[in-house]
């Protein structure tokens, strides 16, 4: 379970597998893809459409997601799509819709340099959003103040004037107090409230309980310092709230996004230019796919599913019916997969076996499959379960096509590189399979399929290759290819003409719910999940580089808990949840206080943390409670541990 | 600024050190013990950064009181201030006169630059070996037997701007307080004492007064090393100290330059009364019309620059005087300083005025303990009785300045690398435009002067600027400072109006010894000229200096006899150049190697000018024409006149001076210490 060499060096796959008694063996292209197509084609016969889901990658292009949601919609005839950001800001894109209709986040990154106050609330952009931080660093330079919010003092937060060390799970009561403090300082932006918003004064006695004092007992922040956070976000000319996964990875993640978007409603911090709502997207394309409807409940531009004119559009231009309701979600996918729901899965460029909560539950699902496709650069865990396995290209370099990044930016990419012999294009690929399975999609141009979705999604159409070459990008909306819109959306709810201003935007009447996994006297330490600096996720693309930072997984582990637990900085401890167990090297930081402890998921093949995090997940958005898990520490004698060395390795 | 800080503690007498410049620490995150309340909140941020100007200081401290700043004390300032370690490590190994690792407490600069070369510093470096070793190593006599206090290190210095005393030895020990020793002009005895090997080297009490003023906490003690001579007056470097001619030099050694009362009887703040009365617009006025140029080498015209700075939108408006006086042969500000220190303060404070300032940052090189000392004691009592702070005399002008000392970097002269040094970054030098004037200290609107040019503006406000511009020439107004050292009768600090020749200058100085020739005159300091000893009517003033293809620069007149080795000085200012190179653009820092190797290479005869001249001029041109400031630029000029000017290496006369004296002009002012020469009004 541990060993000492914490990278992980991953081939490139050239050669299609194929599972045969039970072991993956090399195959041909076309033994593979006829494989991989009558396994779906069975499995649509025997079960229905329903019983497919497709993982769509949020590392590859727009046109990739779109052709990959039109495939899942067109060919097979279901909505269950999705992908991973299911596991990070589907909480953002649900809370974001219900306040505002739409999901993206509403500032762009030179207004996160033009603006006065930066409040980055559950999030470590310095390590995790590396590219972002840059944007808040220039902010800073230029005079804007920066608060962070989290329960560790982490490297942004070292940047911070202020820092609000709260208890995991409470950002509730932290947001609701604030809220308080600002109507109770008459510091709510009145003009704003009443042309934009509804749903005050529920919001006023939702929050009314939630005194400096209250909130300084649930949260551990003290009340002075929620006091600052309160007036100086009211009072500033311009600010921007932004959140990471320390709000969206939890069981009630769209009530955290709701709380904190209550707050901009109450100031007025969005519509307008300097001052919004951000939440920070974690992967190249996570925005992009969603946006091209690689999601169950929305179709390309966020087009509402469940809309008959917009289905009516989609289903004239592909000349197959759409389903008119919604699919299911990746969590949902793997619920089904339990009950038999989910019979065949196309999982592309993803790898659930590590990303998602629990591992032992995850495999399982996926073993109960009759048929996984998984199409991938890497051999991945996921991939070993596969029953076919097709080599991919990389998205990033090996094709052409569009990114959409955190600030809504559409951008080229150009192809840089051929992929490896062997290896094939992922639209090429599904175009082959589509083939198969009785539709005859010749390999477009990656142009094409954009001037496909154009012709599809209003918010995209003015952005034809050539002009986003031009413009080196460019923002959605975008509906003529005469006009750019601004780079902050919902200006309308400004709008003093009702008419124009559209539906207001209702406060989210969101009580506080603390986290699931209880801490209790078995299990009295909190543990909290997230990214260092120079590994990404899984580690599946980074494992390969080296770095001097590296040091492996690591037990994060204050000096008072070192002590009292009697470990030292690198010593390995035994860390147990109510869900499993991992042996992991502790490291003494002053960012952490007592009680409170940190993993990464960077080296599952080290340290698999997903064996103790907890499947708890938000009712709406789907998203689990990586960020809060009760476990316990023990020091392991060195037999035990020499033990665990010798069964790894 | 990612915070990877040390895992090493500082010892309490750094804390304690530290603590007293910055003021103890909030909490646990900025190097405090950690309290509950740490683990839920933290401030920083802007107000933490902003203090990175106090990095400089900061480490002074620690150097002050330890005598080298351990892995421990740099971690505590990095806490302190927010500021990564290594980056803290990279701005204290900038600076020579900070060791990072541990060394004696005091440590015995000796100059061997060229005027002390000239008069014998050879021996004395050669006796400090014998006793102490080579140069860092070192130890005292009867180091373990004694106090700590006696152990002793030594270092040959660059410049100690004591020429006028050569050859000149400076001792500094940390301590609480740090406290120092002068020996100039120094003999063999001299030097023993500076090592504590004099007689009585029981320390006497720490900060004793020794019948001086009880003033106000200094960073030195006022009495020196014990053992040592006290060092002579100030007024000693004016050898016609009290002549009524004197303008700028007319208190030195009229007035007690501790004792602010005593100022003011003779004369002192009347200027800035002036000032009050005829406003900030009033003042610029003057000085535009007084026709003052800078002084430090650059002879940009002052009243242009204030006004520019005057003029800018964005505030705050910054006034940097320029104290870091590292120029070889330069000694006027430090007689200044020492002498007269109130007249800066108040010189200061009418610019501030002018320009709109509220803040001056006075930078003096760390070489100047008694200067600072004088300085340190101005400021002090010119707050206390209100003519710095809040409503200066009864005004409404607010004001104050700060002292910020270098550490042993000759760029920090420069006046962009000035603002690295005072930001609490490495002193290196900044591209220009963005001119000072429009983006400087703090990227802010500001003014830098040197310490003469800033005193001339005191009779400017008493005398009226058109008079003041009908002393001196048309091109050249108002009196003007020469430091004259090397073979001369009386060396020393004189004042003449602008239009006298460099024979009126020997000649006041009461010429050559008897027997002894000029070989040549070092005009500029080493990013000047030489000129010939049968070139003395070269008028000096910036036009005359100019059409003789020469530069007045800051004012060095170093005269080297018939018994100069040209050679070895060449040497000298060949590895003075190589030494003070802050190695951030290539032409500079590769090429000061260069030309330091092929001046070596001929002097030990390893080579021929046939072969060493064409690259020693290719590199010249090649750091003339693209390094990024005035070190760079000037490095080749003293080399180059010794080639072509002084026939140094009797070169075939087909080499003509006149189109090379052209390319000198666009150049030749650009001393670092100067400003460069680039500078424009923006």
């Amino acid at each position: 379970m541990r060993s000492d060499d914490s990278s992980t060096l991953y081939d490139r796959l050239t050669q299609p597998l194929v599972r045969e008694h039970g072991e993956l063996r090399p195959a041909t292209w076309p033994e593979a893809l006829d494989r991989a197509a009558a396994g779906f084609r069975q499995g649509v016969e025997r079960h229905g459409p329903n019983s497919f889901g497709m993982l769509s990658c949020a590392r590859a292009t727009n046109e990739m997601n779109f052709m990959a949601q039109k495939f899942t919609r067109a060919v097979i005839g279901t909505n269950n799509v999705d992908s991973c950001n299911r596991t990070c800001h589907a909480p953002s894109v649900a809370g974001l819709a219900a306040a505002f209709g739409s999901g993206g986040g509403t500032s762009s990154y030179a207004e996160i340099e033009d603006t006065d106050l930066i409040v980055i609330w559950g999030g470590n952009p310095r390590f995790a959003h590396p590219i972002f931080f840059q944007h808040v660093l220039k902010g800073v330079r230029r005079g804007a103040r920066l608060f962070v919010v989290d329960p560790r003092r982490t490297s942004t937060a070292e940047w911070a004037d202020r820092w609000l060390g709260l208890n995991v799970g409470t950002d509730i009561p932290l947001a609701h107090a604030v809220g308080r403090e600002i109507l109770h300082a008459g510091l709510a932006n009145e003009t704003f409230v009443e042309r934009a918003t509804t749903g005050l004064e529920e919001y006023r006695a939702l929050v009314e309980p939630w005194t400096l004092t209250a909130a300084e007992a649930e949260t551990g922040v003290p009340a002075e310092a929620i006091r600052e956070l309160a007036h100086s976000y009211a009072r500033a000319e311009r600010a921007q709230l932004c959140w990471t996964l320390g709000i969206t990875e939890h069981h009630n993640a769209t009530d955290n996004v709701r709380a904190l978007i209550n707050l901009a409603l109450l100031t007025g911090h969005v519509g307008r230019h300097g001052s919004g709502l951000n939440p920070l997207r974690g992967q190249n394309n996570v925005q992009g796919g969603g946006d091209m409807g690689a999601i169950p409940d929305r179709l390309a531009g966020f087009q509402d599913l469940l809309d008959p004119g917009v289905r009516a559009r989609f289903e004239e231009a592909w000349g197959r019916p759409i389903q008119g309701s919604r699919g299911r979600n990746l969590t949902q996918m793997f619920e089904a997969m339990e009950t038999g729901e989910i019979r065949t899965l196309y999982v592309i460029g993803e790898n659930p076996v590590q990303s998602e909560p629990e591992t032992h539950k995850t495999t399982s699902r996926l073993r109960a499959l009759d048929h996984l496709v998984v199409q991938d650069i890497f051999l991945t865990r996921t991939a070993e379960l596969a029953d076919v396995v097709l080599p991919a290209s990389a998205s990033w370099c090996e094709s052409d096509g569009t990114f959409t990044n955190s600030e809504r930016r559409v951008q080229l990419v150009r192809k840089a590189l051929d992929p490896p012999e062997g290896a094939r294009d992922d639209i090429e690929i599904m175009c082959e399979l589509a083939t198969r399975l009785g539709h005859d999609w010749e390999r477009p141009s990656a142009e094409r399929i954009w001037d496909e979705v154009r012709s599809l999604s209003p918010m995209h159409r003015g952005m034809s290759y050539a002009r986003l070459a031009e413009h080196s990008g460019i923002q959605w909306p975008c509906y003529s290819e005469d006009t750019l819109e601004p780079s902050y959306l919902h200006a309308r709810l400004w709008s003093t003409d009702p008419g124009e201003r559209g539906e207001p935007a209702p406060f989210g009447i969101v009580g506080h719910s603390p986290p699931v996994d209880l801490l209790d006297e078995d299990f009295p330490f909190r543990l909290t999940t997230g990214r260092r600096l120079d590994d990404y996720n899984t580690g599946v693309q980074t494992s390969g580089f080296s770095s001097p930072l590296r040091r492996g997984e690591l037990l994060d582990l204050s000096p008072e808990d070192a002590v009292k637990l009697g470990v030292r900085d690198g010593e390995t401890v035994r860390v147990t949840s109510r869900r499993g167990s991992v042996l992991v090297p502790v490291s003494v930081t002053d960012a952490m206080r007592p009680g409170l402890v940190f993993m990464t998921f960077h080296f599952p093949d080290q340290v698999d943390t997903q064996l103790l995090t907890i499947d708890a997940t938000d009712p709406i958005a789907g998203t689990a409670e990586y960020k809060a898990a009760a476990v316990r520490i023990e020091r392991v004698e060195h037999a035990e541990e020499a033990r665990a060395t010798a069964a790894a390795s | 600024m990612d915070l990877r800080f040390l895992d090493e503690a500082p010892t309490a007498v750094e804390r304690d050190a530290v603590d007293a410049v910055l003021g103890p620490p909030e909490s646990g995150w900025d190097g405090g013990i950690r309290q509950d309340a740490d683990l839920r909140y933290a401030r920083g941020g802007h107000a933490s950064r902003e203090r990175r100007d106090l990095l400089l200081p900061a480490l002074h401290a620690v150097n002050d009181r330890v005598g080298w700043i351990s892995r421990g004390a740099l971690d505590y300032v990095c806490r302190r201030l927010t500021v990564p370690p290594a980056e803290a490590y990279a701005v204290a190994s900038f600076y020579a006169m900070f060791a990072l690792h541990e060394r004696p407490r005091r440590v015995v600069h000796l100059c061997t630059d060229i005027a002390c070369a000239a008069a014998g510093s050879g021996a004395l470096r050669d006796r400090l070996a014998a006793r102490l070793g080579p140069p860092g190593g070192g130890h005292g006599p009867s180091r373990g037997a004694e106090a700590p206090d006696a152990a002793v290190t030594w270092h040959e210095s660059p410049c100690l701007g004591l020429c006028e005393r050569a050859p000149a030895a400076l001792a500094l020990q940390a301590g609480d307080p740090a406290r120092y020793a002068v020996a100039a002009p120094a003999v063999a005895e001299d030097v023993d004492a500076l090592t504590g090997g004099g007689p009585g080297t029981a320390p006497g009490p720490a900060g004793s007064g020794n019948g001086h003023h009880p003033g106000p906490r200094t960073t030195y003690a006022s009495a020196p090393l014990p053992g040592n001579r006290p060092e002579p007056a100030p007024a000693s470097a004016v050898p016609d100290a009290g002549s009524p001619d004197h303008v700028l030099l007319r208190r030195i050694g009229r007035v007690d330059p501790l004792s602010l009362d005593d100022y003011r009887a003779a004369g002192g703040y009347a200027a800035l009364r002036e000032a009050l009365r005829i406003g900030p617009a009033g003042v610029l006025r003057e000085v535009n019309e007084s026709g003052l140029v800078g002084r430090g080498g650059a002879a940009f015209p002052t009243g242009r620059k204030w006004s520019a700075t005057a003029q800018q939108p964005d505030t705050p408006h910054y006034l940097v005087c320029n104290a870091d006086e590292s120029e070889p042969g330069t000694f006027k500000d430090r007689v200044l300083m020492e002498g007269d220190p109130f007249s800066l303060v108040e010189a200061m404070t009418i610019a501030g005025f002018a320009i709109g300032a509220r803040t001056g940052y006075l930078y003096i090189r760390g070489e100047y303990p008694r200067a600072l000392r004088h300085l340190e004691n101005a400021l002090a009592l010119a707050r206390e009785r209100g003519l710095l702070g809040t409503g200066i005399m009864g005004s409404g002008l607010d004001f104050d300045i700060e002292i910020r000392r270098g550490a042993g970097a000759y760029i920090c002269g420069e006046e962009t690398a000035i603002f690295g040094s005072i930001e609490g970054q490495r002193g290196e030098p900044r591209t220009k435009p963005p001119f000072p004037v429009e983006k400087g200290l703090f990227g802010k609107p500001t003014v830098v002067n040197n310490v003469e040019t800033l005193v001339n503006v005191l009779p400017i406000l008493l005398m009226g600027g058109p008079a003041y511009a009908s002393v001196g020439t048309r091109d050249s107004t108002g009196p003007k400072l020469f430091c004259l050292s090397g073979g001369v009768r009386r060396p020393g600090l004189y004042e003449l109006p602008f239009g006298a020749t460099l024979r009126d200058l020997v000649e006041a100085a009461g010429g050559v010894p008897g027997g002894r020739s000029i070989r040549a005159v070092l005009l500029g300091g080493a990013a000047g000229t030489f000129v010939r000893g049968d070139e003395l009517d070269i008028p000096l003033t910036f036009e005359g200096a100019r059409a003789a293809g020469a530069s007045l620069g800051s004012g060095v007149v170093l005269v080297l006899d018939d018994t100069a080795d040209l050679l070895a000085t060449l040497v000298r200012v060949a590895a003075f150049f190589r030494d003070e190179s802050c190695g951030q653009c290539v032409p500079c820092r590769v090429g000061t190697v260069r030309q330091e190797e092929a001046l070596l290479r001929l002097r030990s005869g390893a080579s021929s000018p046939d072969r060493e001249l064409p690259l020693l001029r290719e590199v010249g041109r090649a750091m003339r024409d693209a390094s990024i400031c005035g070190l760079g630029q000037t490095a080749w000029n003293a080399v180059e006149s010794a080639i072509d000017r002084l026939g140094l290496f009797a070169e075939p006369p087909s080499a003509p001076g006149g189109p090379r004296a052209t390319v000198e002009d666009t150049h030749q002012t650009a001393a670092p210490e100067s400003g460069a020469a680039t500078e424009e009004a923006s």
